[in-house]
């Protein structure tokens, strides 16, 4: 079953969410990754408000390709979350609720969504096509001369992704097995 | 009059004498452009039965589920005209050169590198090359790209375009074994290097693997590997039974499509193995994603 979210996040819709559920969220999402989160720590740090209220929002690291003409966006996937391993806490301690990205995350973020009531969703990487068809608004809010690297402000609709953190600390990624079997020639 | 002798004596000193093929320049710069916007559109017919038979073979909901999305996400970007992801990537251009061929008009290398400009620009392809990679600013047109030139007899002239996301490219790794090491050691460290390279490299991968010659041979080899195609069976059969085997011992590492667990962790490996030295065991591993890119052309 396909649960439908809006953005931003209530309390009690991530409370219902466990890491493997499957999920198609609509509202609004901040585009953000590398150069981005670097600007505003280093402006959390000068004691400056951030471009945007990050209450109850969500972040999509994301840096899209350019719009051909008669389109919002071009394509748009997931980055890497592991490289905003280091800024998310603050993000989420300023009150952001949820992060949309690829790949686990590091104990200290897992551990912010836990104490903080957060939650992280991994979007399935590639797919940018499919999602540039989930977004019906686009507009860049912050740091413009950062190209694809700028905070966009999206309006999407059934954007798919998967709860891959959960507010209780449930990871969607402990799933290799470290037994698994090597089929190979015996060392000599 | 004057002006036809000298026409003849042109025509008579261009393929007469020297019997080469004239190409022009801005031929191999629009061949070039059109890979770069083709090959990042069109997912191969190779990697779409790849994923088509392992969502029948998969039993999780989910690692179904990701993988019939990756399937739409190829019929999306090539009826909306977009690029399958957005990682467009940084272009490899493999250039073999037929030895009998006369490149016109132009520096051959100005002219791939042009392509590249023109198709990130006019595909509407993400520019993400940094020039100085400590100052990292953009270059805004996605060049230079890394460009490898071979000589061969002939006079034809193929250019493939291969270009790759770093999600995948980051998760490469080269390893300066020792012959005491055989294969068992090769096959520990591919195997070894999908496994911490899990979710990141956007799994079902390909994986290309280089072994012998050099450092850098055994590198650039494992990057040409992933050019095979995807179902095809190594030459040797001795070399094919170790890929299924590298095959086996990769998908029961249960990373799975996406990340998110199943038994389809890659699609393929392709090993490309080259003489070496009498000390060394060189051991190369490039990972491509499910979105394993490249388009070929002759002139």
């Amino acid at each position: 079953m396909l649960l439908r979210i809006t953005a931003p996040l209530l309390d009690e819709v991530i409370e219902r969410l466990h890491s493997g559920d499957m999920l198609a969220v609509s509202g609004v999402v901040y585009t953000g990754r590398d150069a981005a989160h670097r600007r505003m720590t280093e402006a959390l740090a000068r004691g400056e408000a951030l471009p945007f209220d990050p209450t109850g929002q969500i972040i999509y690291y994301a840096g899209p390709c350019p719009a051909p003409p008669g389109r919002v966006i071009g394509s748009i996937g997931p980055t890497t979350s592991g490289r905003m391993d280091a800024y998310a806490p603050a993000l989420i301690r300023c009150g952001l609720k949820a992060m949309i990205g690829k790949g686990p995350r590091s104990p200290e973020v897992v551990e912010a969504i836990r104490t903080c009531g957060g939650v992280y969703f991994a979007a399935v990487g590639g797919a940018a096509a499919l999602m540039s068809r989930c977004v019906k608004q686009a507009e860049v809010v912050a740091y413009p001369d950062l190209g694809t690297e700028a905070i966009r402000r999206l309006v999407v609709e059934d954007l798919p992704v998967v709860v891959a953190v959960d507010c209780r600390g449930g990871c969607v990624y402990d799933v290799t097995r470290a037994d698994a079997p090597r089929p190979f020639c015996p060392r000599v | 009059m004057q002006y036809f002798t000298f026409l003849c004596l042109g025509i008579w000193a261009a393929i007469g004498v020297t019997g080469m093929r004239e190409i022009e320049a801005a031929a191999v710069t629009r061949a070039v452009e059109a890979l770069c916007i083709e090959s990042n559109v069109r997912l191969g017919a190779d990697i779409r039965a790849a994923l088509r038979r392992a969502r029948g073979e998969e039993h999780g909901a989910l690692s179904r589920a990701v993988l019939g999305m990756l399937l739409e996400n190829a019929d999306a970007a090539e009826a909306d005209h977009l690029p399958m992801c957005q990682d467009t990537g940084l272009a490899t251009v493999f250039v073999t050169l037929g030895q009998e061929v006369h490149i016109v008009g132009g520096a051959l290398g100005e002219a791939v590198q042009a392509g590249v400009a023109r198709g990130y620009e006019r595909g509407f392809l993400r520019k993400s090359v940094v020039g100085d990679p400590i100052d990292r600013r953009n270059t805004g047109d996605n060049t230079p790209a890394v460009v490898y030139y071979d000589v061969v007899p002939g006079d034809r002239l193929t250019l493939t375009v291969a270009p790759k996301g770093f999600g995948s490219e980051n998760m490469g790794r080269v390893a300066m074994l020792t012959p005491s090491d055989g294969l068992a050691g090769v096959m520990d460290f591919v195997v070894d290097t999908v496994r911490r390279a899990a979710s990141n490299p956007c799994p079902p991968v390909i994986v290309g693997v280089g072994v012998g010659g050099t450092m850098d041979k055994a590198a650039l080899l494992a990057k040409q590997a992933l050019l095979r195609p995807v179902g095809s069976v190594h030459p040797d059969p001795v070399w094919a039974e170790r890929e299924a085997s590298l095959l086996r011992g990769i998908n029961a590492l249960g990373i799975g499509p996406a990340g998110f667990g199943g038994q389809t962790t890659a699609l393929a490996v392709h090993i490309l193995p080259h003489p070496t030295h009498i000390a060394g065991l060189p051991v190369a591993v490039n990972l491509g994603c499910h979105a394993t890119r490249h388009g070929s052309a002759e002139l």
